[in-house]
């Protein structure tokens, strides 16, 4: 009996050792974003890279600019005043309560770029925090690209080196082992660890998108599994008081 | 005159009542007088668990109906709207993400306490039998409900699934039309599973529910020694080894609750999407009519029965396997017809036939989770084999079988497969086709070939007259 259900959980165990989904098919080693969410000055920094560098393409609009604000610490009119650049019908601003949106229509995204570029709400849920983090330190010169660009980890990807000026160039080299790898050719703004940062701000503002409530959720399970845990240990001596006179 | 208690139980409100509507009788009939044995072990906490999970899942639908909007153009970002903009939202639909999951842990396990302790055997094959049907209805309403949030693997998985009529000969096209009520899995598809899924079959659940609980309180519970307490009452005609439900299972079931919703708590906030297996990242994909992701793996739960599908290369044949893999179960009250209801008495033999039929049932959800590799899909066959041959051996193992039956037997199910081994040979395959051979074939071995010879394997025990403990 004992040894059936030892033997039931260890391949129960099994199961849940599901390997990990790699996104576009890439099976090369990812780099470790090491994020952390809980970083309001990163949080600020990725947002305003993100709204800045990407949004022009991705919107996120699953998201409020309000909530945002309120999440990462801003004032609503900062928000306002930096970061809302689309208008509505009449061209005035959207409200800070609007969905974070964008002005790119789809056939224009798609006459651009070959491919709608996708809404980056989620991204981090569907890729992996490192997949997003080393897929953005691994664009590449290749002219045989339209927009003189690809990707390592996405191959043939339709979206430009957007962060060159941030980053510089990287050309793809083959060392004396025979190992391909990217290396810097032409720099940018940025040193490799100040653009290793930025990146780093970027996918810790893009993992907070993903799941807004994270840092709720583990705090208030904390104090639940505290009153779950008292309520068991009552309902257990309960129990034993109970049954004293079964035999 | 006060002091009678008889007389004050007619009297007030409780006594108004009692005249119209039989409340105090069905208190003490299903639980104050309802006596159960006084042995239940840890696998009996799963049936009230799972009546837990159902009000879990009720409660948390209903609030999730409030918000959600059945629209293919709204359906995903209403999702995400109960996730980010509703309050506590992402809280009610991680308890209802999470509660899917937990009713099939509940369940599997709530069945497995059925086939060790013997629980379908005579007089509770109806018992069974509803159970049953709760597991096919809970399958339905998981499918139904997995297609609402209407991202990427809710649309091809529920076109995979609909799709698996498609290949019942003749009717197959016309069918699926008509289930998805439109050419391609649509608008009108997701309407109809909101229906299905929030009215039609929660309604039938909760009545096959109250005919699960109904049935078990006509024949009473059975325990973990299969010994009827009914059989040794004393003078009042209460079972010696009986104890009242209320306040007896009442108070300790409180601990299993206690226990089960630490567990609950633990996946629901700091794993709410268990690694993959309870919220596919694909899941985060809006649905695409046009760009089919390129794994398709069903939630953990169906990949069992997935894999049975996946081991016939004919897919209608595929489709009947896998139907046969859950209808075989109606069966099983009157497969197995040995008296000894508890796997404590049972043989060997008995008892390492169903270890290896959970074994088989746990390996074929883990492959049914895989890309079909060549490797995959010769497991899937070997283990779906050993799947069937569970319910033989259930019948096989009901009284001791001579060495020369015996041996017939174990031969002509080998043969079987081993004749359709032969047909699908294919040479770059062989040798993982000889080895995997090996797994019914050792497996059948121990359970057929082996009690024939040593008699001490096949022998059920003696059932005690009281339970032990």
């Amino acid at each position: 009996m004992k040894t059936l259900i030892a033997t039931t959980f260890l391949a129960a165990a099994a199961l849940f050792t599901v390997p990990a989904a790699s996104a576009a098919g890439y099976d090369g080693d990812l780099q470790k974003a090491n994020i952390d969410v809980t970083n309001e000055a990163s949080l600020q920094r990725g947002a305003n890279l993100f709204m800045n560098y990407c949004m022009g393409c991705h919107a996120t609009e699953y998201m409020r600019y309000n909530r945002v604000a309120r999440d990462i610490g801003l004032t609503e009119q900062h928000m306002e005043e930096n970061f809302i650049f689309i208008t509505d019908e009449d061209g005035e601003p959207v409200g800070v309560g609007s969905l974070m949106k964008n002005a790119m229509s789809d056939d224009y995204g798609e006459e651009a770029f070959g491919v709608v570029p996708p809404d980056l709400t989620m991204t981090t849920r569907i890729n992996g925090e490192d997949w997003v983090y080393t897929f953005l330190k691994s664009f590449y010169i290749d002219e045989s690209r339209p927009l003189g660009a690809n990707n390592e980890v996405f191959e043939n990807v339709g979206m430009p080196h957007v962060l060159w000026e941030l980053q510089g160039w990287q050309e793809k080299v083959v060392d004396e082992d025979g190992n391909e790898r990217l290396e810097l050719v032409r720099s940018g703004q940025m040193t490799q660890s100040e653009y290793d940062r930025a990146v780093r701000d970027i996918v810790t503002y893009l993992s907070y998108m993903g799941e807004p409530m994270q840092l709720d959720r583990q705090r208030i399970g904390l104090y639940v599994l505290i009153f779950l845990g008292i309520f068991t240990i009552l309902a257990y001596f309960l129990k034993k008081e109970y049954w004293k006179d079964v035999h | 005159m006060a002091s009678n208690p008889d007389t004050k139980i007619q009297g007030g409100l409780l006594g108004w009542v009692d005249a119209r509507f039989p409340l105090s009788q069905m208190w003490n009939e299903h639980l104050a007088q309802y006596y159960a044995p006084k042995n239940f072990n840890f696998w009996y906490f799963f049936g009230s668990l799972a009546l837990l999970v159902l009000v879990i899942q009720i409660v948390s639908g209903i609030f999730l109906t409030m918000f959600y909007k059945p629209d293919a153009d709204l359906a995903f970002a209403s999702v995400e709207y109960i996730m980010r903009d509703v309050e506590w939202g992402w809280l009610i639909r991680y308890m209802h993400s999470t509660g899917a999951s937990m009713f099939f842990v509940v369940v599997y396990l709530h069945m497995f306490r059925a086939l060790l302790y013997g629980s379908y055997k005579k007089p509770r094959e109806l018992i069974w039998i509803f159970g049953v049907l709760i597991y096919l209805v809970l399958m339905a309403e998981a499918f139904a409900g997995y297609l609402l949030p209407w991202g990427q693997m809710s649309y091809w998985g529920a076109q995979v699934i609909v799709n698996l009529f498609q290949t019942i000969p003749y009717i197959g096209p016309d069918l699926v039309t008509w289930i998805r009520g439109d050419f391609l899995l649509s608008d009108a598809t997701l309407n109809r599973f909101f229906a299905l899924h929030v009215i039609a079959l929660p309604l039938v659940l909760i009545m096959l529910v109250a005919a699960h609980i109904i049935a078990l309180h006509e024949v009473g519970s059975n325990n973990p020694d299969g010994v009827e307490i009914k059989k040794n009452k004393d003078e009042n005609g209460i079972p010696k080894d009986g104890i009242p439900f209320h306040p007896y299972y009442s108070v300790k079931d409180l601990v299993g609750v206690g226990v089960f919703l630490m567990v609950f708590a633990v996946i629901m906030f700091f794993f709410p999407t268990g690694g993959g297996l309870f919220l596919k990242p694909d899941n985060m994909i809006p649905a695409d009519p046009l760009v089919t992701p390129d794994l398709i793996p069903p939630v953990w739960y169906f990949t069992s029965m997935y894999s049975v599908l996946r081991s016939v290369p004919d897919p209608f044949l595929g489709v009947v396997a896998m139907g046969a893999a859950v209808v075989m179960l109606f069966f099983i009250p009157w497969l197995d017809r040995n008296p000894v209801l508890s796997m404590r008495y049972r043989s060997f033999a008995a008892k390492f036939n169903l270890a290896v039929f959970v074994v088989a049932f746990v390996i074929l959800g883990w492959l049914g989770l895989q890309q079909a590799t060549t490797e995959v899909s010769e497991m899937s066959l070997r283990f779906s084999t050993v799947y069937f041959a569970f319910f033989f051996l259930l019948w096989f193992l009901s009284k001791e079988r001579s060495a020369v039956f015996s041996l017939i037997a174990f031969a002509v199910v080998v043969g079987i497969y081993t004749i359709y081994d032969i047909l699908r040979f294919d040479p770059s395959d062989a040798s993982l086709i000889m080895w995997s051979w090996l797994i019914p074939t050792v497996y059948l071995f121990v359970t057929m070939v082996a009690p024939a010879f040593a008699r001490g394997l096949g022998r059920d025990r003696a059932v005690p007259e009281r339970v032990t403990s």
